[in-house]
């Protein structure tokens, strides 16, 4: 379970998160959504252990989460972040260096179902491929949480359908827990359990998306714009 | 991704609607297995929580069962099914009768309509 308490950051005088208190369960799927800006990003990084708050605390099963804790945490980054002279099966070793948890039958079973070759270049991969490859590194670690920083942007609809499926078919969603960030929403929507919907560096709703559908009787995407609406409504009354 | 869903209506509630339409169609015969949780919600695209709830609701409403370490089947007994069919119906024709009397349509210019073209849809 990941604990956020009147979590604050700052990028020199820039805020960028603004007292996050958030609660987030294990076995749950969620869809992080919010503008550009809206500090989806750093509340990941902040949860991967890879910046820490200026004030309040992010505790992951009660201990402070620091850069260990990427021993339990998968994070997988919105940015192209390979060595492009490995092959597929020297970025599977160097993953097998790196990480404890990493299954590397697992790997090769992802990356079979998601139809890459073992022996391409990391560098003569199509975008789609290098999408493909990121989300089967990621999903081989028996992690306790995986973070995905934007795991279905700028791809085609048939890498993003095998993403999804691939994130189904390869995680236990009974005892690990997925946080991705996205603007696909109405796409992702059918993936995710519940929704964190962040503006302006503050998380102004957490929702499930059952209760959504059951008790405002609309979709998460409606759901959302109806919020933000909300929002300016407010801000423009003060 | 793979199959659309209604903006309206929870998503596990269309799933259990659409496997009660397979079974009351017969697209899933009695004592049929189902697919394995993950495996039909890698199928439409959903995540496995959800597809678990549509698994745990048709099991309570006696329409599925679960056999320990076997999956879910479709039930053998006849008479669920029978009764499964009868209430789907009377819910349908309870909502069109509201519907009709929304807008002041007679019964009987109803039923005329209905069978001019019931053979429509088969």
């Amino acid at each position: 379970m990941i604990e956020l308490k009147q979590v604050g950051k700052k990028y020199g005088s820039k805020r960028a998160l603004n007292d996050v208190t958030l609660l987030i369960p294990r076995g749950k799927v969620i869809g992080l959504v919010g503008e550009n800006g809206s500090g989806k990003s750093t509340l990941l990084k902040l949860m991967a252990g890879l910046l820490t708050p200026n004030t309040g605390s992010a505790t992951f099963d009660g201990q402070l989460i620091t850069r260990r804790i990427a021993a339990r945490v998968a994070y997988m980054s919105d940015t192209d972040d390979f060595y492009t002279y490995f092959t597929v099966q020297q970025l599977v070793d160097f993953y097998v260096s790196q990480f404890e948890d990493f299954d590397v039958v697992k790997a090769k079973e992802i990356l079979q179902f998601l139809n890459v070759s073992l022996h391409s270049k990391i560098k003569s991969l199509s975008k789609g491929n290098r999408g493909r490859v990121k989300i089967a590194v990621t999903l081989a670690r028996e992690a306790d949480i995986y973070l995905l920083d934007e795991p279905f942007s700028g791809l085609d609809p048939m890498v993003r359908d095998d993403i999804a499926k691939g994130l189904i078919r390869y995680t236990d969603s009974e005892r690990q827990t997925v946080i991705m960030s996205t603007h696909e929403i109405r796409e992702v929507e059918p993936l995710l359990d519940d929704i964190i919907v962040m503006r302006g560096g503050v998380v102004i709703a957490h929702e499930s998306v059952d209760e959504i559908r059951d008790f405002y009787g609309m979709d998460a995407t409606s759901w959302m714009v109806s919020l933000f609406k909300d929002q300016k409504e407010r801000e423009l009354g003060k | 991704m793979s199959i659309d869903f209604l903006p309206d209506k929870p998503i596990y509630q269309q799933l259990i609607d659409r496997i009660l339409g397979d079974i009351m169609r017969g697209t899933l015969a009695t004592g049929e297995k189902l697919p394995s949780v993950r495996e039909y919600a890698v199928e439409v695209g959903v995540n496995a929580n959800t597809m678990q709830r549509v698994y745990k609701e048709l099991e309570q409403m006696e329409i599925t069962e679960t056999r320990r370490g076997q999956g879910s089947f479709v039930t053998e007994d006849q008479e669920k099914i029978i009764a499964l069919r009868n209430e789907m119906k009377e819910q349908l024709v309870t909502t069109f009768l509201q519907s009709v009397a929304a807008f002041g349509f007679t019964t009987d210019e109803i039923v005329q309509c209905l069978q001019e073209r019931g053979g429509e849809i088969d």
